[in-house]
């Protein structure tokens, strides 16, 4: 576990020191960004890429940072299941970065950044003081808080526009995010908070992951898990506050959420997912940066927030485990196998009531059995061929179990039969009553349970009809793991 | 800081609003008003059954249906925005059930990233296509209330009625105040105890749903005067302050009313002192109201304490 932390910590830390490493070393020799306009759509790209610019690398490695610290933090909310706390304190820092902007009428970093998390923190306590003192709900609690601590804000920020030098100020920038407006003290802002936040994590990898999982242990064990969430909630509203100036007020808690929620989909462990959700925050934080940057003055939080929404997506659709493809086909798979297994099933029983005289099974047969059109056998038929499970063997019309095929038949109507036993004899269910329950778990029964079945069944050879139960054939030519071990002994 | 804060003059601030721009702000009150009631009414249900949050995501997301329907129609027509914002609402919830249902992340989460997504594409929308649509950022934000166009003043009967933003607003509200009152039993039944509903007869699905429809078209209405975020405390503020003061649903109903009515005025005077944004300066005004019945509320919580150590403990989270 230690080494896991310490391995994740180093890689973010690697990341981190070579965004900086980026910011230092490329000459520098340009205008802001905002002072540029009329340009063409091919040429932005290439200032962008070609990283001379000083705004456009302090865009793209604030963008990046923010993206890191919001995924890190966020991840602890999206397993906290406190998304939506991380919405309403984002809301609640607007009459903060407001009141930080009045200290001095500028876009001071510290004082902004002093003012938006005294605001986001109030908020939290806020909400929590609701939600203890009142018969009011955590829901309401949190749109109240949001909602309220928003509309000052906005008042706030009107107020300031109206002010001579106010309107020049940009201050309506942090309602939607630009991130041509980052400058360099920005990001070394931003660098600091960044670094303070992984550090911490680091430090205390273990006190978050038992306190976000389990607080009942965490309480048990001595920890102080109220000092915990407050310090989580600090930590976030750094991440919240540092993220402003490029996301906005209203779209931050995208970034929280978005990055954290697509790194869940695609690990169980918590210091992978820390990580990727650190890398899927930083790419959404690069892309948005550098789409807002294409067009003239247009806001970045929303292209951010739309890259990460991509991201997500595509862990959403694609993902190997938990992913909506995956899944289908899994399904997909699955159904075809215990489409194939009950053909083979059928055929058994074709073989099994002519005493298996005969080595062919004529289509017409199996039709019969299973009450099905040729054409559908012809289907399963071809299935089955594809498997290597039989052979069709020319215009015939009939098909030949190879040696695997007779063996998963064999296992099928064994596993069938048995549980049908188990059921009559060991949980007295009548014999009329157990075909349903055996049809379906005759695909899923494992060796190790057959095994078990047989023993407690004495090694009986019929089942409850006075059918034989068959043994399974060794086939030797296979590997000795994917043999059936039944028979082994016989 | 006073060049920020402006003096208070009590003729600036009490009597101008009421003589010499009567005209202006007679309009504005109302439709704070209105806005507030309605969305007050949906908002208390919304409370009951711990959906704040949907209201926030419903708000945030009908954004593009808007941007969409504007750059089809070109116009701030009332029946495109309504369709636009009304496909955007069951986007929303769709996303939501797929993300929630169809993988492993939680509902919160699931809100948190079906709402901020379209919300970033009405804002790309807006911002892109800003000369073609009558949008900015700035009403997204906060609305504007203050700039009700006055003319083409709707008449019915002989008798002038107002501007017609006022007007689509008053019906809005008529409607749901109509509703409310007609499926009293419905909403009350099916909010507080689902399961006595279901014995009942009731379609607890059917009422979400409708409450739903409504809750979409009493934001979509109040989009154009307080936006799309300050319309999230227009939400919950009335009902909230009416939890803190009463436990019986007819009184908070009134309550929420009387709320409304006293935000929209309280907030007209408190924007015109300070010269901000209007529909801004209400949500403020009922945030002080909000903080004063938390006060009483607080007062008569240790006062009940002090007289009667049995009976105080009614109502009381966690006790």
């Amino acid at each position: 576990m230690n080494s896991r932390t310490n391995r994740t910590t180093v890689r973010l830390l690697y990341l981190l020191s070579s965004l900086l490493y980026l910011l230092f070393t490329t000459p520098a020799h340009a205008a802001r960004i905002g002072d540029l306009s009329e340009t063409s759509l091919w040429d932005q790209a290439l200032r962008f890429l070609t990283f001379q610019d000083p705004s456009v690398r302090y865009a793209l490695l604030g963008s990046m940072l923010l993206g890191i610290s919001c995924g890190l933090l966020g991840s602890f909310l999206v397993v906290r299941k406190m998304a939506l706390v991380g919405d309403a304190l984002s809301h609640a820092v607007l009459p903060g970065v407001a009141l930080g902007f009045l200290w001095n009428m500028s876009k001071d970093p510290v004082a902004i950044f002093i003012g938006a998390t005294l605001a986001g923190l109030l908020g939290t306590a806020v909400v929590n003081l609701l939600k203890q003192t009142t018969p009011l709900k955590e829901d309401t609690a949190l749109g109240l808080v949001l909602a309220s601590f928003f509309a000052v804000g906005i008042c706030l920020v009107t107020m300031i526009q109206r002010l001579p030098t106010g309107n020049k100020s940009g201050i309506d920038k942090f309602l939607f995010g630009q991130a041509a407006a980052i400058g360099a003290a920005d990001v070394q802002l931003m660098a600091v908070v960044t670094g303070l936040v992984v550090v911490v994590i680091a430090l205390f990898y273990k006190e978050f992951l038992v306190t976000s999982f389990d607080a009942g242990f965490a309480r048990a064990v001595g920890l102080p898990v109220q000092a915990f969430h407050y310090g989580l909630m600090l930590l976030l509203a750094f991440a919240v506050v540092i993220a402003l100036q490029a996301v906005g007020v209203v779209l931050v808690s995208a970034m929280l959420i978005t990055p954290a929620a697509a790194a869940y989909l695609l690990t169980d462990r918590m210091h992978r997912m820390l990580l990727l959700a650190a890398v899927f925050g930083m790419a959404a934080g690069a892309l948005g940066a550098f789409l807002s940057f294409l067009g003239n003055n247009l806001p970045t939080g929303p292209f951010m927030v739309l890259a990460a929404t991509a991201v997500f997506a595509a862990a959403f659709l694609f993902g190997p485990r938990h992913g909506i493809v995956a899944r289908w086909w899994r399904q997909r798979s699955r159904a075809a196998r215990i489409q194939r297994e009950n053909t083979l099933k059928a055929i058994y029983h074709v073989l099994e009531a002519r005493n298996f005289q005969g080595e062919g099974v004529s289509f017409s047969e199996l039709a019969e059995r299973r009450r099905e059109t040729e054409e559908e056998i012809q289907v399963q038929a071809a299935a089955l061929a594809r498997h290597e499970l039989a052979t069709l063997p020319g215009e015939a019309d009939a098909l030949f179990l190879t040696p695997a095929g007779w063996q998963t038949a064999c296992a099928i109507v064994r596993n069938h039969r048995l549980w049908e036993l188990y059921l009559t004899h060991t949980a007295q269910i009548a014999p009329d009553h157990v075909h349903e329950d055996a049809e379906k778990i005759e695909h899923v029964l494992g060796e190790d349970m057959v095994r078990e079945l047989e023993r407690r069944l004495n090694y009986a050879t019929k089942d409850p009809h006075g059918k034989v139960i068959p043994g399974v054939p060794v086939m030797l030519e296979t590997k000795p793991e994917a043999t059936p071990g039944y028979g082994r002994s016989a | 800081m006073n060049e920020l804060i402006p003096l208070f003059e009590f003729q600036r601030v009490f009597v101008t609003p009421w003589t010499q721009d009567f005209s202006s702000s007679v309009w504005i009150v109302l439709m704070g008003f209105f806005v507030a009631t309605a969305c007050g009414l949906v908002g208390n249900y919304l409370i009951l059954r711990r959906m704040a949050l949907v209201g926030d995501a419903i708000s945030h997301s009908i954004l593009p249906g808007i941007a969409v329907a504007f750059l089809i129609s070109g116009s701030r027509g009332s029946l495109p925005m309504f369709l636009g914002a009304l496909v955007a609402g069951a986007v929303t919830t769709v996303l939501i059930e797929v993300i929630h249902k169809k993988s492993r992340v939680k509902q919160d989460a699931a809100i948190g990233i079906a709402f901020t997504s379209l919300f970033a594409v009405g804002v790309i929308l807006i911002s892109l296509f800003a000369s073609k649509v009558d949008l900015d950022q700035e009403c997204v934000l906060y609305g504007e209330i203050a700039f009700i166009p006055l003319e083409g003043m709707v008449e019915f009967a002989g008798l002038t009625l107002g501007p017609p933003s006022v007007v689509r607003m008053a019906l809005v509200t008529l409607v749901v105040a109509l509703l409310v009152g007609l499926f009293y039993k419905e909403l009350l039944v099916s909010s507080f105890d689902p399961a006595l509903a279901f014995s009942l007869g009731i379609n607890s699905t059917f009422v979400h749903y409708a409450l739903m429809a409504m809750l979409s078209v009493v934001v979509v209405s109040a989009f154009e005067a307080v936006g799309a975020i300050l319309v999230i405390a227009m939400l919950i503020l009335p009902g909230a302050t009416a939890t803190l003061l009463s436990h019986r649903f007819p009184v908070m109903l009134g309550l929420t009313v009387l709320h409304a009515a006293l935000s929209a005025v309280l907030g007209l005077h408190l924007g015109v002192w300070l010269n901000c944004s209007l529909a801004a300066a209400m949500v403020v005004a009922g945030t002080g109201l909000f903080i004063a019945a938390a006060a009483v509320f607080g007062y008569q919580q240790t006062h009940a304490h002090e007289h009667s150590q049995n009976n105080n403990l009614r109502g009381r989270r966690g006790d």
